[in-house]
């Protein structure tokens, strides 16, 4: 029994106090306007509060913190990215998630699991190589493993996968992680808060002026408010936020959706993922096994579910772990997922001068999260894009400077 | 099994020291005989729970046949391991969840009793008796809401914390010899899909039956009737007019009825997934009828968790389902009329009731009240249980708590007294079956005079009835049902946009079924709202003054609906105490989101029998026959290469190879993709297409086909046979042809050309036969001239081969003389044969993938998504050649000439080792590193047993790729394996050996 729990027990009055404060009115103006209460958006404010004492800077959230991508995802944390600029950014985060629990004083059960990608085909085996190569290259602990390690690791796992898609070896990335995805939200939050910025929940922007290419405010639900500096960080909502400053941008919006089991006795350590099968699976502390796929095969800004998700998706895990067939499904759901045309995200500078793009989340930025809050504050608080993220600009597109992430973002998050 | 003693309605144990025996006030648990009951008192059936034998009735579910041998302890709750027993008795009691073999988590009181099962509940440590881990419930203090985010996060601790936290949580176990289980799963459709089969669905399903639809009804239970055959306040009446409806629908010739089967979900246009005990049914239908009814929502009061608290409900449907004894002496918690039949239920059944509690202070008058005194029941008006106190066996109540409680629900507890029971019922109020009706779109609002949420607007073609409608009386619920039945099937013919304000009329004012805050703070808690988390009323304060005071967060902070139940009995409770604390109503506080499962569904049922689609090659019989060894190319199954006794794998795709260097050898092609366009402006189109020119493209010849997205990254590659003015024929990747068939359509939509384009990949297959001898084996079985002149490299023809009509392409991806034969699917046997008989004078060997990939690498041709990537151009590649650009337009163009403004970043070359490289070589994406630094990689490596060396192709910097520089490779264990870049083709540079004639092969057999 840790001993900071004692106080629950002894203390007269209830010994907590707001995570985050519910500010009653916006103010006039703000040094900062960040569009997005979801973990993006909340990491940036903390890091503008604490890195460069930027706290009179408003968080405005039409739902309710969290309550995008970032409470809808499958927490998977990585870095066995494929190229060098993937790999260098998402290294970063993880090396910051590794002290985040401690940092909030909140534990995100921030957990280290081991992650493999099954090779289904040896076309596959080749990917997972050059995954391997280049993340060993930036120190980053990746291999290519054979069937035998995989099974030692996951002894339930059929090898076969019902005799249609042997598997062939796999990418082991020991850093693999998971994490508690709300607590991530109310973690930034609740340090952005402390330090002064102000969360507005319930509060949608619905416009935005730019006058002479540059920023000077945003309209919301609750009243207009000015400010030279804005961030976007809405993910799905993407589209819709830029054409109000009416800038173009090449994403495309799917729906990513996901299910959980009943919770069950441990029995699976390292998360599994399999491109070829399209699942993906951990499982949580509680026991459930929470589950994904790819993409819907088609653009929708919706978070309808649908059957044949489901249908599919049980069908591939029974491929890969047939003893799970009396595991029942609790819940389905979806996300909107913010694509990009080379699965890698869109970050820093846009040509409105004041306005600040953190977007192409797709399916993979909830283990962003805390590199993409630290990198956006000293963008926006320099004026300039950090080093780590100057190869992620909206402008690649129209300069053919693609960063090719596909081979290593499609499926495995 | 008819032996007198068997029926004897106790448990008979094992074990000596059974601990029922000596409670003999128990044996009477089964009631006599009810009219309707569900049980078969002539099957007994027994089975074991926790090592100790009982015996219920088929029919009975685990619940009922254990209440009734008088075992209260069914399982342990998830995170005090406190006690529990019966709640619901309506599938969400999470906490008498069993584990029965390999069957894990299931749901005791719905799980029909099956012979022989051997039972124990899931999650204890030795038992539910004596749970080790119930010592948890000591620590309870200490584990405030959301203890688990303050505490184990010290960053060297934490591994340790959450070993133990994994262990201690979780539910069943999964048993890992556990068989895959495929069921099968079935389409149906129906004109109307009426979803609960109560009072008013029934109602429904005769009415719209009764108007001409075919009615499908389903209901999770084990037979129809709903609440109608068990809230009968004692009057038999209504059961038996209940029963009734049954009949009448049982017999309709238009209405199928489904019991024992969940609606799972409800999804776009009407697809419910209907799941029963062995599938998983997808019903489509024209409408749907929601007649979900409610759940009963429990009373918040300390230990109202203990086995033997009930809700009234479960106690209803104990007795009239499974005529099972709820308890013995009743202290019945009411706010509201269903209370009062309940009690009359119990009354009726010879159970004794020591008190009636009524929440209200002014309880509405109702026929029961004075029933219920004639039979010197008290009533205590305006009075809250404040406490139910635990038996001296630590297995059920023993007295209920009661004290006046006043006008803001503060219980008065300087006046309490307690009353000796040994069991409670709870009948507090009812939240609407909705979430079907949310997941179908329908927005709900918050009827005060209710206190429950109502359908406000449904979405065209869906409509509600009966409890989840608002409405709770019988004869009322008959009315709604067949209003919104007839209304349906109006809606058939005629569907209107939307279906607004379905509540036609709110029923005629009858006291709020629920009770606005049935909560009693208690200064030692235990008073439970979510039974499956172990979430107790001040969780929700302290949340909310933590700042999680609106409903989603609350939700998330304190979990509660996430378990297994999903919020069923503590929802509503929740979004209560959140209004209280708010002071908002519960319509400003809203609903959290609602989405499938409506119960959780097996992942075998989800699954099916889960085909694989698998492709096979109309040879693969032939290739089986040789001993080929297969590989998956996408869906396609392809030998990789044929095995030999005695040979190894090397040793056999080098064997294939040499035999097409030096004779002949032959490879079943028949994957790639294979179309045709035909129309005036078929030429136009590829000219779009693809990179190169096709409008110059004489009839009868064919040319190397290039494409690209539009981002100018080559995406497939292929050949284009020009076969008339109008007419082509041409060939994809492998792995591209479903694809850029797919892509080509989407094309034409857009541009409408006048041209038409067929994917023939399925209908056509194709061989490839090479080598120098491979003209002399097709002249043995063709008429078609094939000398060099009539028949040019490049060239094609429509010819007879063995008979077989078939189109001759000379071309080569190997290089070597040689003809793909494309020929119709169900000819490639008999050509296939034709050309083995044909060329075993010159040991014709058939060749795998792998000896494909060799060859071709010889001759320096790439392969589109081995050598290249998501980023390759056309110049990185080396295919610049390939690219027409001074043509108007092709997919691609005007990325090229941007593109063509920049440096490169890398450049494919050709390369080698050095022909006495004898160590590891590299592997194919092993990385090439200049200065400690990534510059490139390789894509295709391999010995060439031709050129007695290894060769490859790799991405280098633009500067590295002049001949004979030397590159470094790093192997996977660091090793550095030097390279010399080598100019392509490696072998036959020059073309020779397609072109020229090689030595006759009956000179060379000489
Ligand atoms: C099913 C699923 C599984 C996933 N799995 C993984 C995974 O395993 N690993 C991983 O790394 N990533 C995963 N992702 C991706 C990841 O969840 C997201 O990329 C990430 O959470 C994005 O965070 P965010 O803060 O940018 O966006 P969000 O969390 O979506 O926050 C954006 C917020 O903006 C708000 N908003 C939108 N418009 C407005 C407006 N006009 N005014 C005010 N507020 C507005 C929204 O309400 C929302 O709360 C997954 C995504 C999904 C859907």
């Amino acid at each position: 029994m840790p001993l900071r729990l004692l106080k629950f027990a002894f203390s007269r009055e209830y010994p907590e106090t707001r995570m985050f404060r519910q500010p009653d009115r916006l103010q006039s103006s703000y040094d900062a306007v960040i569009i997005g209460g979801g973990g993006h958006g909340l990491a940036a404010a903390y890091y503008l509060a604490r890195d460069y004492g930027m706290t009179h800077v408003a968080v405005l959230e039409k739902g309710y913190l969290g309550g995008g991508n970032t409470g809808r995802n499958t927490t998977i944390i990585r870095s066995n990215y494929l190229t060098p600029e993937g790999v260098k950014f998402y290294n970063e985060s993880m090396r910051l998630w590794q002290d985040l629990s401690q940092d909030f004083d909140l534990n995100l059960f921030y957990s280290n699991r081991g992650h493999f990608t099954l090779a289904h085909t040896d076309a596959a085996v080749r990917t997972m190589r050059w995954r391997a190569e280049v993340n060993k290259h930036y120190g980053i602990a990746s291999e290519l493993v054979d069937p035998e390690t995989i099974q030692k690791a996951c002894p339930l796992m059929d090898l076969t996968c019902a005799g249609h898609a042997p598997v062939l070896g796999a990418l082991y990335h020991a850093p693999g992680s998971i994490a508690r995805h709300d607590a991530v939200a109310w973690g930034y939050g609740r340090g952005a808060d402390r330090r002064g910025v102000e969360i507005h929940q319930q509060t949608e922007v619905l416009g935005i002026t730019v006058r002479s290419g540059k920023v000077t405010g945003v309209e919301t639900n609750r009243g207009s408010i000015s400010t030279s500096r804005v961030l976007c960080a809405v993910a799905g909502f993407t589209p819709r936020i830029l054409r109000l400053v009416g800038l173009r941008s090449p994403l495309y919006i799917h729906p990513l959706q996901a299910m959980v089991s009943e919770p069950m006795k441990p029995w699976l350590d390292p998360i599994i993922v399999s491109g070829s099968l399209h699942v993906y699976v951990s499982q949580t502390a509680r026991g459930e096994l929470v589950m994904g796929a790819s993409l819907d095969p088609y653009e929708l800004h919706a978070t309808r579910s649908t059957l044949e998700f489901a249908e599919g998706l049980a069908a591939h895990m029974l491929d890969l772990f047939p003893c799970l067939s009396h595991v029942k499904v609790v819940r389905q759901w979806a996300g909107i997922a913010d694509m990009t045309p080379d699965f890698a995200p869109i970050m820093g500078k846009t040509p409105i001068s004041g306005f600040y793009l953190d977007a192409g989340w797709g399916t993979w930025g909830f283990k962003a999260t805390p590199v993409s809050g630290k990198t956006m504050a000293y963008t926006i608080a320099h004026d300039r894009p950090h080093p780590l993220i100057e190869s992620f600009a909206l402008s690649r597109f129209a300069n053919y400077e693609l960063v090719g992430e596909k081979g290593a973002a499609s499926v495995g998050h | 099994m008819s032996e007198a003693g068997l029926h004897q309605p106790f448990a008979k144990s094992t074990l000596p020291q059974e601990p029922l025996t000596d409670r003999p006030s128990r044996r009477g648990d089964r009631l006599p005989p009810m009219p309707h009951e569900w049980i078969d008192r002539d099957r007994i059936i027994d089975f074991t729970f926790e090592g100790t034998h009982f015996w219920g009735y088929a029919g009975d579910t685990i619940s009922s046949a254990l209440w009734a041998s008088g075992q209260r302890i069914l399982g342990r709750s998830f995170k005090y391991h406190r006690p529990r027993g019966i709640l619901s008795f309506a599938n969400h009691d999470i906490n008498a969840l069993m584990q029965a073999g390999e069957k894990l988590n299931l749901r005791a009181d719905t799980t029909p009793l099956e012979p022989g099962m051997t039972l124990a509940a899931v999650n204890t440590i030795e038992g539910v008796h004596n749970d080790r881990a119930s010592l948890l419930n000591a620590f309870s203090p200490f584990l405030p809401v959301g203890f688990y985010y303050k505490a184990f996060h010290h960053k060297r601790l934490f591994p340790f914390w959450e070993r133990l936290i994994r262990r201690i949580s979780g539910l069943g176990q999964l048993v890992p010899t556990t068989p895959r289980i495929r069921t099968a799963k079935r389409y149906d459709f129906c004109d109307v899909l009426v979803i609960g089969a109560g009072v008013s669905g029934l109602s429904a399903a005769l009415a719209a039956a009764a108007a001409g639809a075919d009615v499908a009804l389903v209901d999770e239970n084990a037979q129809a009737g709903g609440s109608g055959s068990y809230q009968l306040g004692g009057e038999l009446a209504l059961a038996e007019t209940t029963h009734q409806l049954v009949q009448q629908v049982m017999h309709h010739p238009r209405i199928r009825l489904f019991t024992q089967t969940v609606a799972a979900g409800y999804y776009t246009d009407h697809w419910v997934p209907l799941v029963d005990r062995d599938h998983l049914t997808k019903m489509r239908a024209k409408a749907v009828i929601i007649a979900s009814g409610a759940y009963e929502q429990p009373a918040v009061f300390r230990n109202n968790d203990l086995p033997g608290v009930l809700l009234a409900s479960a106690a209803q449907r104990l007795i009239y389902r499974y005529a099972v004894k709820p308890m013995h002496r009743a202290v019945v918690l009411v706010a509201n009329t269903d209370g009062y039949r309940a009690a009359m239920d119990l009354l009726t059944q010879g159970i004794s009731i020591q008190a009636v509690v009524e929440l209200r202070s002014d309880p509405i008058a109702n026929p029961w009240i004075a029933q219920l005194r004639s039979h010197h029941v008290p009533i205590y008006s305006g009075y809250c249980i404040y406490e139910a106190k635990t038996n001296p066996a630590k297995d059920g109540v023993c007295s209920a708590v009661i004290c006046p409680i006043d006008a803001r629900g503060i219980p008065q507890t300087g006046f309490s007294q307690a009353i000796a029971c040994d069991g409670i019922l709870m009948s507090v109020g009812w939240a609407p079956t909705a979430n079907l009706l949310y997941q179908a779109g329908a927005k709900l609002r918050f009827e005060p005079s209710l206190q429950q949420f109502v359908p406000d607007t449904l979405p065209p073609g869906i409509f509600a009835c009966g409890r989840v409608n608002g409405v709770y009386e019988f004869a009322e619920k008959i009315h709604d049902g067949q209003n919104v039945g007839v209304t349906a099937f109006e809606y058939l013919n005629n569907p209107l946009p939307s279906n607004s304000c379905p509540l036609s009329r709110l029923p005629s004012f009858t006291p709020p079924p629920l009770h606005p805050a049935p909560f009693i703070p208690h200064p030692k808690g235990k008073n439970f709202v979510d039974f499956d988390e172990d979430l107790q009323y001040k969780d929700f304060i302290h949340a909310a003054q933590e700042g999680f005071d609106n409903i989603e967060l609350l939700k998330r902070y304190t979990t509660v609906g996430m378990g297994p139940s999903q919020g069923k009995h503590s929802n509503m409770n929740a979004l209560q105490i959140l209004a209280q604390i708010t002071g908002k109503s519960p319509g400003e506080v809203g609903t959290t989101t609602a989405r499938p499962f409506f119960h959780p569904v097996l992942l075998s049922h989800l699954a099916g029998r889960s085909f694989t689609p698998k492709r096979q090659t109309p040879l693969h019989s032939r290739h089986g026959a040789l001993g080929a060894k297969f590989m998956l190319a996408g869906q396609w199954q392809r030998p990789e290469y044929y095995a030999r006794s005695h040979s190894s794998r090397i040793d056999c795709i080098q064997r294939e190879a040499i035999a097409v260097r030096q004779r002949v050898g032959m490879i079943d092609v028949g994957t790639l993709g294979k179309l045709e366009i035909r129309g005036p402006q078929a030429a136009e189109f590829l000219e779009r297409v693809y990179t190169g020119r096709y409008a110059n493209l004489k009839g009868g010849m064919s040319r190397y086909a290039l494409m690209l997205d539009e981002t100018g990254v080559v995406i497939d590659d292929g050949v284009i046979a020009r076969l008339g003015l109008d007419h082509f024929y041409f060939t994809t990747t492998t792995s591209g042809a479903a694809q850029i068939h797919r892509e080509l359509t989407r094309w034409n939509t857009i541009w409408q050309l006048d041209c038409g384009i067929v994917n023939l990949t399925g209908a056509r297959s194709a061989i490839n036969l090479a080598g120098p001898h491979a003209r002399h084996v097709l002249a043995q079985l063709t008429d078609c001239d094939l000398s060099s002149a009539a028949f040019p490299y490049l060239a094609v023809r429509e010819a007879i081969v063995a008979q077989i009509p078939v189109l001759l392409l000379r071309v080569g991806f190997v290089g070597e003389w040689g003809y793909e034969i494309h020929v119709a699917a169900e000819s490639t046997p008999a050509l296939w044969d034709a050309l083995m008989v044909a060329g075993a004078a010159h040991d014709i060997t058939p060749f795998g993938v792998e000896a494909q990939r060799l060859l071709r690498l010889e001759k320096g041709h790439l392969i589109v998504g081995q050598d290249t990537d998501g980023l390759t151009t056309p110049r990185e590649a080396g295919l610049a050649w390939a690219v027409k650009s001074d043509k108007p337009f092709f997919i691609g163009q005007r990325s090229l000439e941007i593109l063509a403004k920049q440096p490169i970043q890398q450049k494919l070359v050709g390369f080698r080792l050095d022909p006495a490289f004898q160590a590891t070589p590299p592997q194919e994406c092993h990385l090439v590193i200049e200065q400690d630094e990534i510059v490139g990689r390789v894509t295709s490596v391999a010995y060439s047993p031709t050129l007695k060396q290894f060769i490859g192709l790799a991405y280098v910097a633009p500067e590295m790729a002049t001949p004979n520089h030397r590159f470094n490779i790093r192997l996977s264990n660091g090793e550095i394996v030097t390279a010399i870049v080598t100019s392509t083709p490696f072998y036959d540079p020059d073309n020779q050996r397609q072109k020229e004639t090689i030595a006759h092969p009956s000179q060379v057999a000489a």
